[in-house]
């Protein structure tokens, strides 16, 4: 809402000292949110004056234009002499044609300033010296009408004189951004109303003209029948033989630009600036044009409507229309219809001023994308005690400007609804803000809005008309805070009762990100929206749970419909984009939510608002609400170490992938177990099932298959790993004791073991480790062996076990036992052979 | 016989002396003593012969030799010294290292710096005995609006502005907020509570510098006996204070929400200038614009009908709860330019806050 300060101050008493910013801030602490306080005309400068036209010539030109060589009369204080014209004049070139002499005109001369910084000089142009300018509308930046020059009223005002206040050149406009809660306020009349209850001033209301209580009796302006409870009230007033070619003032069109609408004809106008001074939207019907009695009603089956918009729209059963014998004329408070608008020629116009449920709009509005002037302020609520006195307003200044005349016959359909009373205890403000207000002062600031309180302790509240939004015991709490201003509230931390601190999975997903952090990798966050085709391209089986997608309704892109089941398809994006950038050697990783649709798609119910929803409710939402593990995915490409002095490169490969799945695993208290397996969209030859405890598989870790590579572009080799975290803190162990530390010396055995090549060495170093027993510190793989020493088709392991006993020195013969015991358990493990 | 005047083995002396001082490494040190002090050395052999002279003169003679014996070994000893201490300095100077060159052998990981403020926003929440609670981000329609006091026609419903689960009916949809989190604590957890929730959400918006449909938020929300909005007020001074500094203030604009009744608008007092550069040209202040304030985020009582949804007695109970977008914290704490880099998983983006205080 666009606010003329000088139209604020029809209504309320501002003082004269007030700024546009001062007030703005005073607005501000009441709740209102103040963008921008814009001083309009303060660009003009100079001398800009009222000139009387003495003389003129019109002057065809080789161009085609004919201009007009004017003489004008501009006071004694800025008049030249002419030989023609005792008092003088100054001589101007013109290209407008909507004047003659005798017309009063706005001059601007030399060393004056317009609209957009134009600096006006006298200036030879069309074979004469233009010394000045003679202004149309949007030079003096008032509208954006060009079509000719500004002509003045014949009385009152004299050559020489200042235009800027009967042309209301120089204003502050407020721009606020309302709320949803204040409706009220998309008005000059709430604004201002706020206003002087902010500076404590007096506020002359513009809808003072109420509806009395009984529905007047006698003829009616037209008929009208209500048919649907969303439309409480319709007021309706004709208005005959008004002039259709009557201009809008000046001070009016001055108005509606500023508030940010343009003007498009009298009544139109008359009907817009009606709506922005008392908040009520009013529509305009050319009142021949209407064929019987309006009916108020909800669309039928099949109807339709071409709007004032030229749209044909298709009617939904919950739309309230305007109708008449034709059929639908309008949809109510969003858009009229084509058939009934008022035109050019209109004479006689019938004013509705309606009252619509908020609710009813704002299905409307959604439905057909409509946001309209009148459609923001139903929707937010609209002071249903003021359509009458809209309705007279609008129909007083036809009668004024249009020279129309009134028809006595008034038509008020319905009443004006009594808004719903609330009873509170007077000390609630105070207990909710938490600040010191006693009630008798609440009951002040509360009455200052308009509401009526009776009762001591507990008050008894009715709200006026115009505050749908008083409803609730807490919003009246509101209205007493931001009268007071929450600048008043004191600012006193709560006492919370002693926390637990982290959880244990928010522990471990911390100590994960470290990990990760610490192993070298960069986080990233990327979009969690995939295709089908991403998991085409990866090679995930049909059969694979990453296809059990769920989809969105509306999703940012088609291209990408689905929540992502693997987080592997943001990183190729991430690394897509990176290496497009310059940056080639990468360790990523990402941790976040995947998705998986729950079989059989359940629908989540809705539950009532005003209690807590049963137990079989709350189990029915989580029951349809997707599966929604944490993973953490990692991805490498590149070179893990760039070549350097030291040496060549390292490039990044599977390696990295398996040991920060170890990392990860380790900053949990778990070891990982990696076997040998095939699933996409890793390479089946190094790709390792990664599990924890007895085989319980978290994830997976490899270099990607080269044919999903070169499916998604990625630099060769490029690994990866993803782990459901979720899983694996489920595996994690609790608090662990500490080891006693054996003194005693350690006892080194080195083994090394010939077996069939595709032996796993994982295989052999379980079996050697629980052959070995309880006196095994430690055992490291140090060697791996083929060639000529060892037949073909086996390879030579060597392992470092390091023994100890944690009460005595261990003797040769003991720890030489523990070593033959391996052995012999790797043995008949894995047929390994000693190697002599 | 060997000559065992004082004369004589003053001579055996000084040539020994002087073969140690012109050792110049331990190897000719060495042969210095196996030539000067060794089995076949004159004064080793000087101290053979001591037998043979008759016994009046054996004793002073044999003085003489220990004496001169005792003095080799010393100077041995002294120069051994010496020329140990002359090695090692010159080994350490031949062993010297350019400490310039560049030594990492390993990549040099990151968190992405909106996961790194979303942990120091929780450990300053955890540091006043609050938790931390968490919810799934595809969630139920209900949780994330009708229980929240967002009617059925509110705009924000809209698929214009809202991320469904298809079909529409089955009344899923990706979280606007984190608000649904508090619905969920108030469900589960035992009264009184005080949480903050920090998290991924997802609205239908524009992708652009300062819009990104996926992003992130905290929020908070106490809910107990007595609870004002004074406590608001104090909870998110103390909150201010301890992300920007001992003295900053924050600010209650009041506002519209559907789920908080007071609603209001928290401004953050301008850390960097401290309102220092309203009105003065001259000290123009780019992290508030020269307003003084911040906008940071949305706040208030907590509406009555939503404690009622959650089967919470609002005789008894009352509650605040504030809300602010992590983006847009980075964006002003950081001066993290274009929102687009957050989700965009270049790497300079996330090792930029490397090596600065967290």
């Amino acid at each position: 809402m666009r606010a003329p300060i000088s139209w604020l101050r029809e209504y309320a008493a501002i003082p004269a000292h007030v700024t546009g910013r001062e007030l703005a801030e005073l607005l501000i602490r009441a709740g209102l949110e103040v963008e921008t306080v814009e001083a309009v005309g303060a660009e003009l400068s100079g001398p800009i004056v009222v000139g009387q036209i003495l003389r003129y010539v019109d002057e065809p030109q080789k161009n085609g234009k004919v201009i007009r060589w004017v003489q004008v009369d501009v006071g004694p204080e800025h008049n030249q002499p002419h030989p023609d014209f005792a008092q003088g004049c100054r001589e101007v070139v013109c290209g407008a044609h909507n004047f003659t002499v005798g017309d009063k005109v706005v001059v601007s001369l030399p060393g004056s300033v317009l609209a957009g910084g134009f600096e006006i000089s006298a200036r030879k142009t069309y074979g004469h010296v233009s010394d000045g300018m003679i202004c149309a509308e949007d030079e003096l930046g008032i509208g954006i009408d060009h079509t000719g020059i500004i002509v003045l009223p014949a009385e009152g005002l004299e050559p020489g004189d200042d235009p800027f206040e009967y042309l209301h050149l120089h204003d502050e406009v407020l721009d606020i951004d309302v709320s949803p809660d204040m409706g009220y306020c998309l008005s000059i009349r709430g604004l201002a109303r706020e206003a002087a209850i902010a500076l404590d001033v007096p506020f002359i209301d513009p809808a003072q003209r109420s509806l009395g209580a009984d529905t007047p009796a006698g003829p009616v302006a037209h008929e009208v029948v209500l048919q649907s409870p969303d439309c409480p009230l319709f007021v309706a007033l004709k208005v005959t033989n008004i002039n259709p070619e009557a201009p809008t003032p000046m001070w009016m069109k001055r108005r509606l630009v500023m508030a940010g609408m343009r003007s498009i004809s009298l009544a139109v106008d008359i009907t817009n600036y009606v709506m922005l001074e008392i908040g009520q939207p009013l529509h305009g019907y050319d009142a021949n044009a209407l064929t019987g009695p309006i009916v108020v009603r909800k669309a039928l089956a099949g109807e339709q409507l071409t709007t004032l918009d030229g749209q044909l729209r298709q009617l939904h059963p919950d739309d309230l229309l305007i109708t008449d014998d034709t059929g639908p004329i309008g949809i109510a408070g969003v858009m009229g219809g084509e058939t009934t608008e008022m035109t050019e020629a209109t004479t006689e116009v019938l004013i509705e001023a309606a009252n619509f449920a908020a609710e009813s709009i704002g299905w409307t509005l959604r439905r057909h994308n409509l946001p309209s002037e009148a459609s923001k302020r139903f929707h937010r609520g609209v002071d249903p005690a003021a359509a009458y006195a809209a309705a007279h307003r609008a129909a007083e200044l036809l009668v004024e400007l249009a020279a129309g005349e009134l028809d006595p016959a008034e038509t008020v359909a319905g009443g004006v609804p009594v808004p719903p009373t609330q009873r509170i205890a007077s000390d609630l403000p105070a207990r909710i803000l938490g600040v010191e207000v006693s009630a008798a002062r609440a009951q002040e600031l509360l009455e200052k809005s308009g509401v009526r309180v009776s009762g001591a302790e507990v008050f008894e509240l009715a709200p006026p008309t115009w505050r749908p939004d008083l409803r609730d015991p807490y919003d009246y709490v509101e209205e007493v805070g931001r009268k007071l201003g929450f600048d008043t509230i004191p600012s006193v931390p709560p006492i919370a009762p002693p926390g637990h601190g982290f959880t244990r999975p928010q522990q471990l997903r911390r100590a994960v990100n470290r990990a990760a952090v610490d192993a070298g990798f960069t986080e990233v966050i990327t979009f969690p929206f995939i295709s089908a085709e991403d998991l085409d391209a990866m090679g995930v089986p049909a059969d694979d749970p990453r296809r059990a997608l769920v989809r969105l309704a509306n999703p940012l892109a088609e291209t990408s419909p689905y929540l992502r089941t693997t987080l592997l398809p943001g990183l190729f994006g991430a690394v897509a984009r990176n290496t497009s950038r310059g940056n080639d050697d990468l360790a990523l990783f990402e941790t976040g939510s995947v998705f998986f649709a729950r079989e059989g798609n359940p629908a989540a119910p809705l539950p009532a608002v005003d209690h807590r929803p049963s137990d079989a409710e709350l189990a029915a939402i989580a029951a349809a609400i997707p599966t929604q593990p944490r993973h953490l995915a990692a991805i490498l490409t590149g070179a893990w170490q760039p070549a350097g002095w030291q040496g060549e490169a390292v490039p990044a490969s599977w390696q990295q992938a398996f040991e920060l799945a170890d990392q990860v695993a380790q900053a949990v208290g778990l070891q990982i177990s990696r076997a040998a397996a095939a699933s996409a969209p890793f390479h089946p030859g190094r790709c390792a099932a990664l599990s924890v405890g007895d085989g319980n598989v978290v994830g997976y870790a490899g270099e990607l298959h080269p044919s999903v590579v070169a499916a998604l572009g990625l630099p060769a080799r490029t690994s990866a790993v993803e782990i459901d975290l979720d899983a694996l803190f489920a595996a994690a162990p609790g608090s662990g004791d500490i080891a006693t530390i054996s003194t005693h010396p350690v006892a080194k055995e080195d083994v090394a073991l010939i077996v069939d090549a595709d032996i796993a060495v994982a295989a052999v170093q379980t079996a050697l480790t629980a052959g070995a027993g309880p006196l095994l510190e430690s055992i490291a793989l140090f060697d791996i062996y083929t060639g000529d020493q060892i037949p073909p088709g086996k390879k030579s392991l060597a392992f470092a076990l390091r023994f100890r006993a944690p009460d005595r020195t261990l003797t040769e013969a003991e720890a030489g036992a523990a070593r033959d015991a391996a052995i012999a358990a790797a043995q008949t493990a894995t047929g390994a052979i000693p190697r002599v | 016989m060997s000559d065992l005047s004082q004369q004589s083995i003053d001579s055996i002396v000084s040539q020994a002396l002087a073969a140690f001082a012109a050792a110049r490494t331990t190897a000719e040190l060495k042969a210095a003593r196996l030539a000067h002090l060794g089995d076949k050395a004159a004064i080793i052999l000087a101290n053979k012969s001591l037998g043979s002279l008759p016994k009046a003169e054996r004793k002073e003679a044999g003085q003489r030799i220990g004496a001169a014996r005792a003095q080799l070994n010393q100077a041995l000893a002294a120069r051994e010294a010496e020329l140990a201490e002359a090695e090692l300095a010159q080994a350490l100077r031949d062993e010297r290292i350019d400490v310039t060159l560049p030594v990492a052998t390993s990549p040099q990981g990151a968190p992405h710096p909106i996961t790194a403020l979303m942990d120091l926003v929780s450990d300053a929440f955890v540091a006043m005995g609050w938790e931390i609670a968490e919810g799934p981000e595809c969630e139920g329609e209900w949780l994330n609006f009708d229980a929240l006091n967002i009617g059925q026609s509110h705009p924000a419903r809209a698929t214009s502005d809202t991320l469904f689960v298809e079909p529409l009916d089955n009344h899923l949809l990706l979280r606007t907020h984190t608000s649904p989190v508090q619905i969920r604590t108030l469900l589960d957890r035992p009264l009184p509570v005080y949480v903050i929730c920090p998290g991924k959400t997802y609205r239908a918006d524009e992708f652009d510098a300062t819009h990104v449909p996926v992003f992130h938020q905290f929020e908070g929300l106490a809910v107990d006996k007595g609870i004002t909005l004074a406590n608001l007020r104090g909870t998110l001074d103390a909150f201010a204070q301890a992300m920007f500094g001992a003295e900053i203030r924050t600010r209650m604009r009041p506002h519209y929400f559907p789920f908080t009744e007071p609603s209001a608008e928290v401004d953050l007092q301008c850390f960097v200038c401290h309102g220092e550069s309203v009105g003065d040209p001259e000290r123009p202040c780019r992290t508030c614009k020269s307003e003084g304030w911040i906008e940071w985020g949305g706040c208030g009582v907590v509406n009555p009908r939503v404690l009622a949804a959650c089967g919470i007695d609002t005789e008894v109970y009352s509650g605040f709860a504030f809300g602010m977008g992590v983006e847009r914290t980075l964006m002003f704490r950081n001066n993290a330019a274009d929102m687009r880099d957050m989700v965009e998983g270049d790497v300079r983006f996330s090792r930029s806050l490397v090596g600065t205080a967290r």
